[in-house]
């Protein structure tokens, strides 16, 4: 018995120091060094410069805008992806499986595509844009274009975070429910909602954070104008192709920090949400 | 449009365990309604803009030789970029998954990095290090050599982007499928290549297809970090996504749809055999017997 634990310890295996090896370099040589230049440089800019890029009037709005925005677009991408996600699961119809399969979609496709078939969508002369103009909403070139692309963009984080939970949920305590003689919308919001919560949230923690970085999707419908609907990816470039690398490592950093706590939050968030379900 | 068959989700139960007709009808008429508007829409305004004047048009955009070039670009980016993730998440899932470790979630959560990061910081991280007023920008001159604004910064920065896919498809699933083949193969006798390429490889493949196919539909449509690096130097350090920006703002919008097309149908393309992979690794990813 003690020589079956012996055999089962981990060290029996070969290839650990090469696969570390390569594991750590490679992340090193692309990922952390790299990044790291970047949190020096921004370090180097002083702090009078960093001061001045980060009060500035155009970079507040921009954070303001792509924070504002990706949040309201994490909002939206909650709600309409718990439908989303609750239909496809639960209910039976026509286009059914044509519409689980495309909700991937905004991963696979390229954020350039999206951008230009979203700007040409909702321009003025566009099939929606020419609409919604009709109605006194306008799309393209305003906030509210940079809304769509990251409701686009975040579309399936939400749906593809609550499916799994919704399917392995056990159907028994929505019987115990009605056999206990509770209405269908408390046995919903009683009894269905509370488990899916975790995962809703988590999903749309996940379309927040991509949507603050989003560049390519958006830039196209949001017509860029400084301190109006210019997002601070932009902004980054445009100080790059100015040949302003602090300014651009200053705006960087701090959005960097900003979706480190992000993804610190996520990471609790799902270690709180694991312990909820286990116990 | 789509219509709301009535349907017991359990069978046999004869309890109320469904909301009403007019609830479901609702929902779903919403849910179809959010995507035809949000997917469907944006997908059938491609085709629609690049035949727009007609297939000639069409062709004659897609040949023209900028594009031509913006294709061989992306097809050798890819070319190079996937294989090296694919070696680098292979090497990254056997360490964390084989072996224990201190720092191990560290690793996992560094990986992951350039998830978390924006793409247009995945790209101005190389620019800071290797543009001419960078870091090592006056060494790369003095040496001539060229990254930023040429095809090295182009395949680096989708190298930065595309980096996670493998390791985090790999990871969950080889945790899941633990170590008791492999160590019984090394007992009995086979060195670690052997182990890894009849035990390992066969037990990971469809999740390592999966991994791949996905790098490498990222590594195709980039956009952010390429756009950043490559300076969009036409015919010389354009990738397709990049050409379609150029074409699109020069108004020439059926040459950027006829790109973008191409485009679409390598996500469809991505989207079909990722679909097929799921109901494989579904059926045979708990392969221990």
């Amino acid at each position: 018995m003690s020589a079956t634990v012996e055999l089962r310890s981990w060290t029996i295996l070969p290839g650990f120091g090469l696969a570390l090896g390569v594991t750590l370099t490679y992340l090193g040589l692309i990922v952390l060094i790299p990044l790291s230049v970047l949190l020096v440089q921004a370090g180097d800019a002083g702090p009078a410069k960093i001061w001045t890029e980060l009060s500035s009037p155009r970079t507040l709005a921009a954070f303001r805008l792509s924070f504002g925005m990706a949040l309201l677009a994490a909002v939206c991408n909650a709600f309409f992806g718990f439908i989303l996600a609750w239909v496809l699961v639960r209910y039976r119809f026509a286009g059914r499986r044509l519409m689980d399969a495309m909700i991937d979609l905004p991963f696979a496709l390229p954020t350039a595509v999206a951008g230009i078939s979203l700007a040409q969508l909702y321009s003025t002369n566009g099939w929606l844009g020419g609409a919604l103009a009709q109605a006194g909403i306008t799309v393209a070139f305003t906030p509210l274009g940079v809304l769509i692309a990251l409701i686009f963009v975040g579309l399936p984080f939400v749906v593809r975070t609550v499916q799994p939970v919704l399917e392995e949920l056990d159907r028994e305590m929505e019987e115990s429910a009605v056999l206990l003689g509770a209405a269908r919308w408390d046995i919903i919001r009683r009894v269905v909602i509370p488990p899916l919560l975790p995962a809703v949230v988590t999903g749309a923690t996940l379309a927040f954070a991509r949507a603050i970085g989003e560049y390519g999707s958006v830039i196209f419908i949001a017509g860029n104008m400084p301190g109006y609907s210019e997002i601070v990816p932009l902004l980054i470039v445009i100080k790059l192709e100015q040949y302003d690398y602090l300014g651009a490592a200053v705006i960087a950093s701090a959005m960097l920090i900003a979706s480190f706590i992000l993804l610190l939050a996520i990471n609790l968030l799902q270690a709180r949400m694991r312990r909820w379900q286990g116990g | 449009m789509a219509r709301a068959k009535t349907s017991r989700v359990v069978p046999g139960q004869g309890l109320p365990l469904s909301e009403s007709r007019g609830v479901r009808a609702t929902l779903i008429a919403i849910a179809v309604v959010f995507f035809i508007f949000f997917l469907l829409l944006p997908l059938i305004v491609v085709f629609a803009e690049a035949l727009r004047r007609g297939l000639h048009a069409y062709w004659t955009g897609l040949g023209d030789p900028e594009t031509l070039a913006a294709i061989r670009l992306t097809v050798l980016t890819a070319i190079l970029v996937v294989p090296i993730n694919t070696v680098f998440g292979i090497a990254a899932a056997w360490a964390i998954t084989k072996f224990s470790f201190a720092g191990k979630n560290l690793l996992i959560t560094l990986i992951d990095v350039p998830f978390s990061v924006s793409p247009v910081i995945g790209g101005m991280v190389f620019v800071l290090l290797f543009g001419l007023p960078g870091v090592l920008g006056p060494w790369l001159a003095a040496h001539d050599i060229k990254i930023i604004f040429a095809v090295p910064g182009v395949i680096i920065a989708t190298l930065f982007v595309t980096l996670p896919f493998v390791a985090r498809e790999l990871i969950p699933l080889m945790q899941k499928q633990g170590t008791d083949q492999e160590e019984a193969a090394i007992m009995l006798g086979a060195n670690g290549l052997q182990t890894f390429l009849r035990i390992t490889l066969p037990n990971i493949k469809w999740g390592l297809l999966y991994g791949v196919l996905l790098c490498n539909g990222r590594a195709i449509g980039e956009f952010g970090a390429v756009a950043v690096v490559s300076g969009h130097i036409m015919g010389l350090t354009n990738t397709m996504p990049l050409h379609v920006e150029v074409l699109y703002n020069d108004f020439n919008f059926v040459g950027a749809f006829a790109v973008a097309s191409l485009l679409v149908m390598m996500a469809f393309a991505t989207l079909v055999l990722k679909t097929v992979l799921e109901s494989r690794t579904a059926s045979s990813s708990p392969s221990l017997p």
